[in-house]
């Protein structure tokens, strides 16, 4: 069979039996049933361990199917926890840029902010943490948009005259989002107001949320109303500093 | 001219870092590791510090790797430690003589009833400005120097060396050079605060060999060369951990405060080159001493039990997967539905110093479900945290207007609400919440002219978040009450042997 992947195979294996199983099974136990190297398993265990699909019991060692398994359909990475892995890499990226930080994740179609950090310029300013913005509207929006398979909502709220509203241009903006890597909301969603943002990928690549930070646009764009190259550069790599700290491959 | 960078090893209870930062402050890269913890009994908690060493080992070069830098762009390495963590080791091998023990071990509980009794025990708690207390370090020494046979008269050849962790790392990091720092020093019962050296009679008084002792340096100084992990940079600061996160957020005004929320929580308030004594329940602390210059103290509540608690949720409880998951527990209701967990695990620390005290679960009734209980949790710090500031404002005739904040525990949403709400004061993070890191980068790159003053280090602070207290008085006061009834329960669990 051409173009299959053994691995995969196996550990396919390996869920339909803890799956169909009484209970935990141990090593040995999946490793003689498979007739596979005790080796072989244990890697694919704790493969499988590690994207949460199977888990281990701390007293016997055995295994079992893991939560993340029943919970496929929803993000696998707790909010709170993707706070606390990204809070290290967005106080840097407030402090290089000069700008508002903010870290969303997408609920019920649309950006939940998981994170926020103020401007770093002592004014007066709210933590907006659990707010929702509308996903076809902000550059973390359109970030979390780009990397998904489900289809934006059919009509599209306006909330300036730069608001991309047309199906056909949101679909080409998302495009250039994963080609470019990175996505802007200029004036899109507030008058005077741009932003910048990029993925956060978790294991395998997978897209778990998406940093940015926005302002003034006078400050965000450069003459021409494009966002300055510098500030993209930073948020790209404090995006790649948290993959990494997810266990994301790097790219 | 390349750019060059300040590198901080952090050496918490739970993990060890090693973080590159920028001029600015900014953090640039971080390597980290937990190292295991070991629980022989109950009440004893343990480290191995040859496992902590090879950590610090393995990080340096990926610190360095991660921020695409080399030794030679390093201007100096500074050291933040979990603080009273009593490592013994062979001067001659340098192998850590059984595991190192650790601050919120009470094992010498026992010990420290006795010393107490002693002719002398008043003169000792005078010199050191410190309760004899199973937290510190010098009765632990003495536990190790009465349980290991032989070693008694190993210490007094000078065949044996007792350090804090700064000091088994300074050991290490320069090959030989057996030294501490005044902050570290400071949490011993062996310190005099008053001469900022060792106590004659407190030594007597323990019956703990001089040969044994490291030398006692300033803070912020240049230590020696690192031969190991940092070849050939310079060792610029050492402090403990708190101390360490005072400094990094740049509290050296008299009065200003901080509380970092990690492990345990510790809140300390400058109180500038004079020491204060409480009469409310806080420890008189060195805070930090910048080379010659007089040092520095602080009023502190220190808080046993904190981030630990969510940890033992984790852990021991299996409730929840991760640390930041007890926010999301939390959440799925709206209240503690009259519940309250009291976590003496190591009896009480500050205001009570109860070490008879063990932890309650109180208000327990079939309504209570798991997110109850999480919601016990985060206010179990919430409301220590409320307990060390009133003793603060009481002893200082002040009273706090913010509370600034750092540590782990900080992104904990649901928490720093918590914890405005409880105090009715805004809570502030700076944007830097590895405060103890770059406490230890400042108080280094200070040693070597990187950075040139304190003012200089003040204009890095910035507020990146804030949290505004939201919460009806009358509340407020019911629950300090119910609060303050479920510590009650705790007293007296460990009754004299
Ligand atoms: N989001 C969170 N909510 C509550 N507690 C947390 C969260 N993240 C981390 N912690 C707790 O914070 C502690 C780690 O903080 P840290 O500052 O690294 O501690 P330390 O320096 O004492 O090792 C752990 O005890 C952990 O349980
Ligand atoms: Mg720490």
């Amino acid at each position: 069979m051409p173009g299959t992947v053994q691995s995969i195979e196996r550990a396919a294996a390996i869920l339909r039996m803890l799956a169909g199983g009484p209970g935990r099974l141990g090593l040995a136990e999946i490793a003689r049933s498979l007739d596979l190297a005790k080796g072989t398993v244990h890697g694919i265990l704790r493969t499988l361990q590690h994207v949460g699909f199977v888990e281990q019991d701390r007293g016997s060692g055995h295994y079992q199917l893991g939560a993340a398994l029943l919970h496929l359909g929803t993000s696998y990475l707790d909010i709170n926890e993707l706070r606390s892995r990204s809070i290290n890499w967005a106080d840097p990226l407030a402090a290089r840029s000069g700008e508002a930080v903010r870290i969303g994740t997408v609920l019920e179609g649309r950006v939940l902010v998981v994170h926020h950090v103020f401007r770093p310029d002592d004014t007066f300013q709210t933590l907006d943490i659990g707010t929702l913005l509308p996903l076809h509207a902000t550059a973390l929006g359109k970030v979390l948009l780009a990397y998904r398979a489900e289809r934006p909502a059919a009509d599209l709220d306006r909330y300036t005259h730069r608001t991309v509203v047309a199906a056909k241009e949101l679909a080409a903006e998302l495009e250039r989002v994963r080609e470019a890597g990175w996505g802007a909301d200029v004036e899109e969603y507030t008058v005077g107001e741009a932003a910048v943002a990029a993925p956060i990928r978790g294991y395998g690549g997978l897209v778990v949320g998406a940093i940015g930070v926005s302002g003034l646009v006078e400050r965000i764009c450069d003459s021409r109303y494009r966002p300055q190259p510098k500030l993209v550069g930073y948020v790209r790599d404090a995006a790649r500093a948290v993959s990494r700290d997810l266990g994301a491959a790097r790219r | 001219m390349t750019e060059r960078y300040v590198v901080a090893i952090d050496q918490g209870t739970t993990s060890t870092r090693c973080i590159v930062f920028d001029r600015r402050g900014q953090l640039v890269s971080l390597a980290q590791q937990e190292h295991k913890q070991f629980y022989p009994k109950p009440g004893w908690v343990e480290h191995d510090a040859a496992e902590i060493w090879r950590n610090v080992e393995r990080l340096a070069p990926q610190a360095l790797r991660r921020a695409g830098i080399t030794l030679d762009q390093v201007a100096a390495v500074g050291i933040a430690n979990q603080r009273e963590t009593t490592v013994l080791w062979d001067r001659r091998t340098g192998a850590p003589i059984g595991r190192a023990l650790v601050w919120q071990d009470t094992r010498t509980d026992s010990l420290v009833n006795r010393l107490l009794t002693r002719p002398g025990a008043d003169v000792v708690q005078q010199r050191a400005a410190l309760p004899l207390s199973t937290y510190f370090a010098g009765p632990r020494l003495r536990w190790m120097l009465d349980h290991t046979p032989g070693l008694q008269e190993r210490a007094e050849r000078g065949e044996v060396l007792f350090g804090t962790m700064e000091t088994w790392l300074i050991w290490n990091l320069t090959g030989g050079l057996h030294v501490t720092d005044v902050t570290n020093a400071s949490r011993t019962n062996l310190l005099d605060v008053h001469t900022l050296d060792w106590s004659p009679e407190s030594l007597r008084f323990f019956g703990i060999p001089r040969a044994m002792l490291p030398e006692v340096r300033p803070s912020v100084a240049v230590f020696g060369t690192a031969a190991a992990a940092f070849p050939g940079v310079r060792i610029g600061a050492a402090l403990g951990d708190q101390q360490a996160a005072l400094f990094g957020q740049t509290c050296f005004i008299p009065g200003e405060a901080k509380c970092t929320y990690g492990t345990g929580s510790f809140l300390l308030l400058n109180t500038g080159t004079e020491l204060v004594r409480s009469d409310n329940g806080l420890l008189s602390t060195v805070a930090y001493q910048v080379g010659g210059a007089p040092a520095h103290f602080a009023l502190e509540g220190s808080i046993a039990i904190t981030g630990s608690l969510v940890q033992w949720f984790r852990d021991q409880l299996e409730l929840i997967a991760s640390a930041p998951e007890i926010e999301t527990l939390a959440r799925t209701v709206a209240d503690n539905g009259g519940c309250y967990i009291v976590p003496a695990f190591s009896g009480l620390y500050a205001p009570h110093w109860r070490s008879e005290a063990r932890g309650v679960i109180v208000g327990l009734t079939s309504y209570i479900t798991k997110g109850h209980l999480a919601r016990a949790v985060l206010e179990a710090t919430a409301w220590q945290t409320r307990e060390v500031v009133d003793a603060m404002n009481a002893d200082s005739g002040l009273t706090l207007r913010t509370l600034k904040v750092d540590g782990g525990m900080t992104a904990d949403n649901l928490l720093m609400q918590s914890v405005a709400d409880v105090l009715d004061v805004p809570v502030v993070r700076p944007l830097a919440a590895e405060t103890v890191s770059l406490g230890a980068a400042y108080a280094a790159g200070l040693a070597v002219g990187y950075w040139p003053d304190l003012e200089d280090l003040r204009r890095n602070w910035h507020r990146a978040g804030q949290w505004l207290p939201a919460m009806d008085p009358a509340r407020r006061e019911t629950e300090y009450g119910n609060w303050r009834r479920a510590v009650e329960r705790t007293f007296d669990w460990i009754q004299p042997a």
